[in-house]
């Protein structure tokens, strides 16, 4: 089920059972993760959920309290960070900031002692491949921030790493050089074909560039897959609030594809509770429909309306409770509209679920 | 035109009292006694360049490159341990490298002569353990030792200072990189400490070079280097034309090996100048 698109891949990576704990509790609590080659996995997540941490770990920065790191199915929990055939880009950037562009890109490749006229080839190209050709003699005083991440980028992926950690690499940068840059890294990503293990609290960057999102919280994995799956099926109240924004309410399936919230019985696409189960129900502001008061299978009045530019985010009160819709049209404040919701876009989540499929 | 105002002060206070004296200095070694009327005259100079006082000067020479060294030896580790500390633990550790620059610097130079003293403290440690008795007093070995106590944490502080400036994470850069902790400081560390190592070595070489102190009082009696030949020409001689030209040469040779260790450095960041 969890990444059947990626099922042939080999592993990489796999992290048994890890807890840290610097001395205040724990920060991870008996983490199970695996990493499949030429993945590119982002551990999403509100700060302090132990994202940084594990990122960290795998680098070798942070020892873990207990448990294991396995890399290509060989313990590596033993050995430090320059022994690890891992590169990470730092969220600052960390460019030695006593070297030119070139050096800094070179450093790696220096400590491997390869030839001197091999290190400008692989230099030159890696530079080219960043579109920075012509920024070899630059000091990093400089550069842009956008240009700092390239170098960075470029520094860690020169030598080739199997897999490539990220430590929210975009954050410093802005709105549109960001999103520019998410584009840019997944290509890179692709024609490397290297791991990235991505970290970030940012859920659209994470839905933009993943092939696979494990959402963090308090140290646990509360749901781990595919972008769309993750947004589409959220498990829990966390994720669906964590991945853009939702609706949810409490309701009751009374029967395999029949719930009930908001005062009314809906057909719905899920089954497997027991008789007359209390269930949360998540939906999306961009699924609820617009009708005619009389014609909805709701009936609501509308509080407020923004412009949001592509759409109005309009906020309707529906039997004393408060609904958030998204929709290209709108409908004045004060109006009594009616609502749809179709069977595909009701999401039934079992009450205060936190995750078994942490190891899969 | 503000700014010029606010400058006022110190610019009346550098020319009272650095300029202004530079000047009597100059005039002074640039000229002699003659007939009751002092007139232009290079005899003061070129007795700089006698060879009994080209000696002293070697020998000050020498021995402030030794303390400047054996500093170095000292405090650049010294430094290395203290930036790698807690923030806390740190700031404790530096109070207590600068804590006995609190005390008197005549007293714990003093200090040391009694320790060193034939039946001082050491040796009577020493003689109670059954071993050899250390006879330094008097000789280089406690100068240097004089020199080296009382000026470490000139060497010690510049170099601090850099190094605790230096980004952790380009440190972790490095071993992500692949370099062990020896490469990670030759390539990263050291080259980033460069400006402080610089500065310390200036500010413990200059006062060793012209200390008259602690090469009297370790030194002894008969013991001269530049200070101490520069002290008599205006306390005991009363040749003041003599010592300016000393005080003038001894200037000269310190800006003259000054610029070449800042010609040898890029940037000035964390440095002195």
């Amino acid at each position: 089920m969890r990444r059947a698109r990626m099922a042939q891949a080999e592993e990489i990576i796999r992290l048994k059972d890890i807890c840290m704990d610097y001395g205040g509790g724990l920060v991870l609590d008996k983490l199970n993760l695996y990493i499949l080659k030429n993945e590119f996995i982002t551990l999403l997540g509100p700060s302090g959920c132990g994202k940084t941490t594990t990122l960290r770990i795998i680098g070798g920065f942070e020892q873990q309290t207990s448990g294991d790191i396995l890399f290509e199915g060989k313990s590596i929990s033993h050995l430090p960070p320059f022994a690890r055939k891992v590169n990470t880009v730092f969220q600052h950037y960390a460019l030695f900031s006593h070297m030119n562009v070139y050096e800094n890109v070179a450093f790696g490749l220096r400590i491997k002692k390869l030839s001197e006229p091999e290190i400008a080839r692989k230099v030159g190209g890696v530079l080219e491949l960043m579109s920075l050709p012509g920024f070899e003699k630059r000091e990093i005083d400089s550069l842009s921030g956008g240009q700092r991440q390239r170098v960075a980028i470029a520094r860690a992926v020169v030598n080739e790493p199997l897999v490539l950690l990220l430590d929210e690499p975009l954050g410093a940068l802005d709105l549109k050089l960001r999103k520019e840059m998410q584009i840019e890294l997944k290509n890179i990503q692709q024609s490397l074909g290297i791991t990235f293990v991505f970290v970030t609290h940012d859920q659209e960057e994470a839905l933009t560039m993943s092939d696979t999102i494990a959402v963090m919280k308090d140290g646990l994995i509360q749901q781990i897959g595919a972008p769309i799956d993750i947004y589409n099926e959220p498990k829990n109240e966390f994720v669906a609030g964590f991945i853009g924004e939702s609706n949810i309410m409490d309701g009751v399936m009374h029967a395999d594809y029949r719930v009930s919230f908001a005062g009314r019985s809906f057909q719905c696409v899920d089954k497997g509770f027991a008789p007359d189960e209390a269930i949360d129900v998540v939906i999306r502001p961009e699924d609820v429909k617009l009708t005619p008061a009389a014609a909805g299978m709701l009936r609501g009045v509308v509080n407020s309306v923004i412009f949001k530019g592509v759409h109005y985010e309009m906020m309707v009160s529906v039997g004393g409770r408060e609904w958030m819709l998204h929709n290209t049209q709108m409908a004045p404040v004060g109006e009594e509209i009616g609502l749809d919701i179709y069977p595909d876009d009701i999401h039934v989540m079992k009450k205060g679920k936190k995750l078994e499929e942490k190891t899969a | 035109m503000k700014k010029k105002l606010l400058n006022g002060p110190y610019l009346a206070w550098m020319l009272l009292f650095a300029i202004a004296p530079l000047f009597i200095v100059v005039w002074y070694a640039l000229t002699a006694e003659i007939g009751g009327e002092r007139s232009f005259s290079l005899a003061n100079l070129q007795r700089v360049f006698e060879p009994i006082y080209l000696r002293v000067i070697w020998h000050s020479l020498k021995l402030a490159v030794i303390s400047t060294f054996l500093c170095f030896l000292l405090g650049y580790p010294a430094a290395l341990i203290l930036a790698s500390r807690p923030f806390r633990r740190r700031t404790i550790l530096v109070v207590l490298i600068v804590l006995p620059m609190w005390m008197n610097f005549l007293a714990r130079t003093y200090a040391w002569l009694s320790l060193l003293e034939k039946n001082g403290v050491i040796n009577s440690v020493l003689a109670f353990l059954g071993l050899p008795a250390l006879n330094i007093l008097y000789t280089d070995a406690a100068v240097v030792l004089g020199m080296v106590y009382n000026f470490l944490p000139f060497m010690i502080l510049p170099i601090y200072s850099v190094l605790y400036k230096i980004d952790h994470s380009q440190i972790e850069a490095a071993q992500d990189l692949g370099a062990t902790p020896l490469i990670t400081f030759q390539r990263v560390i050291f080259p980033q400490s460069l400006a402080g190592a610089l500065s310390g070595v200036v500010m413990v070489f200059m006062p060793a070079m012209t200390t008259f102190v602690i090469s009297r009082l370790l030194g002894g009696g008969q013991y001269t280097l530049i200070g101490n030949l520069i002290e008599q020409q205006f306390l005991t001689t009363y040749d003041w034309g003599f010592g300016s030209a000393l005080s003038l040469f001894l200037m000269a040779l310190l800006i003259v090996m000054g610029g070449l260790l800042m010609r040898s450095r890029g940037d000035n960041e964390g440095g002195l100048w």
